[in-house]
């Protein structure tokens, strides 16, 4: 999906000529003018095994991979749990199985269907697992409904749980005294933080109904920005489907609570002429969908790349395989990881922040045409 | 076509770097007046950058 090749292949070939002594097979100049198939060097190999690491890294999968040990005889042994495959195939019905026969590009046998695991995605098949590929190679197969417990709904499963956990006890403890104790010490600061930075100051005095909602996305969106920055952690806000789900929710939030002011700005801009009026209603209908589009560009986005660019300098390492690589890149890698560290949290807070802007204007009272009388 | 799409890519980023250089050099001078006003002036750039940042990755994923 995401062709970083290019980046990489910058950087690939300004390092290329300090670093040439390593080269072993330079392919000899080709003639002015033809282009050459050069056959893959060590390097150029190295390459496509990292990007196809990031590509994997990136996408939600069916069962949890810790490592992959490649063994000397060039077989591959996954390490790692299988997770619940459920289905739901409209001649079929509802299947339950593990990931793990899904193994080794095997094809599934269950009441009576055929079913195969292509690029993540579950396919119906044949008897003989046969994918029909149309000149895109997409697969032309047709799918099947997904319910599964994939590496990110038990990432998200394990983070709702901890969150219930934690502000659970931080409640009951507030039952008994107004003095954080343990882990709220922590938390304390950051949830005044959102009441009396976010929410007050952006929505105004209505802003206690929308609390639930923003301490609970900026936790939810920090902590999984957080672990998917700790070993075996899973990209979770790095898939689109999970920021889309996120704004929506605040979408609906903010359709369903706005009040007379926010449609009329909207449909009949008051204060203007009637043609600009008629100009700045399909804007303002589009900017409806806009903003929480945007929210779920960015956090999608700004995850994504994280990763990848962490994950591109550590693959560097393997690229260069020489001791200048094997020091500058994890330094490096260990700067930017600080840098993501900072963005797994100003991107939480921008969302928050702007979710709270959406609700604002929600709830705007206008005054501004009783001044002009 | 691979090279155009780079090519836009590699505008996208300057405009975005000049977009939000100009919002933090702006936020910079404001806070260097008014240090009074430095955390309201730093969350309206975060909100400012946040918003050019949108479009510069939307823009992104369409050349991908």
């Amino acid at each position: 999906m995401l062709k970083r090749v290019v980046l990489v292949l910058g950087f690939l070939s300004t390092f290329s000529t300090a670093f040439a002594q390593h080269e072993t097979a330079v392919a000899t100049a080709p003639e002015h003018g033809t282009e050459v198939a050069a056959p893959l060097s060590e390097k150029e190999k190295s390459l496509e095994e990292v990007n196809a690491f990031k590509q994997h890294h990136i996408l939600d999968s069916h069962s949890f991979n810790i490592m992959v040990e490649k063994k000397a005889d060039g077989t591959e042994k996954h390490w790692g749990f299988p997770l619940p495959v459920i289905f739901y195939d409209k001649a079929n019905g509802l299947h339950t199985m593990m990931s793990s026969a899904f193994d080794h590009d095997q094809v599934v046998e269950s009441k009576g269907g055929h079913y195969k695991l292509f690029h993540e995605k579950i396919l119906k098949t044949d008897a003989n697992g046969t994918i029909n590929l149309d000149e895109h190679h997409h697969a032309t197969n047709e799918k099947v409904l997904d319910f599964s417990i994939t590496k990110s709904v038990l990432m998200i499963i394990v983070t709702a749980l901890l969150m219930l956990w934690i502000f659970g006890s931080m409640a009951r403890n507030y039952k008994k005294s107004l003095v954080p104790t343990g882990v709220g010490k922590i938390f304390e600061p950051l949830i005044l933080f959102i009441r009396d930075d976010i929410a007050k100051p952006n929505i105004g005095p209505k802003y206690k109904k929308y609390m639930g909602y923003l301490l609970t996305v900026f936790f939810f969106i920090l902590f999984l920005n957080i672990f998917g920055l700790m070993p075996f952690g899973i990209n979770v806000t790095g898939n689109i489907a999970i920021t889309f789900a996120l704004a929506l929710i605040t979408f609906i939030i903010t359709q369903f609570t706005a009040n007379k002011n926010y449609w009329q700005h909207i449909f009949w801009m008051p204060g203007v002429p009637v043609p600009m009026k008629l100009i700045m209603l399909p804007i303002e209908l589009l900017g409806l969908f806009i903003k929480p589009f945007s929210l779920l560009i960015r956090l999608f986005a700004n995850m994504s790349a994280g990763h990848l660019i962490v994950m591109s300098l550590i693959g560097l390492i393997y690229v260069f395989k020489n001791v200048i690589a094997g020091v500058a890149f994890p330094f490096l890698t260990f700067v930017l990881y600080l840098l993501e560290v900072l963005v797994a949290f100003l991107q939480a807070y921008i969302f928050t922040m702007l979710s709270a802007v959406y609700f604002g204007m929600a709830n705007e009272e206008h005054h501004h045409e009783e001044a002009h009388h | 076509m691979e090279m155009p799409k780079i090519i836009g890519a590699g505008l996208v980023v300057i405009g975005t770097g000049i977009g939000i250089g100009k919002i933090g050099a702006a936020a910079l001078e404001g806070m260097a007046r008014q240090p009074e006003q430095a955390g309201k002036l730093q969350t309206a750039m975060l909100i400012a950058a946040a918003l050019v940042e949108g479009v510069a990755f939307a823009a992104l994923f369409a050349v991908n």
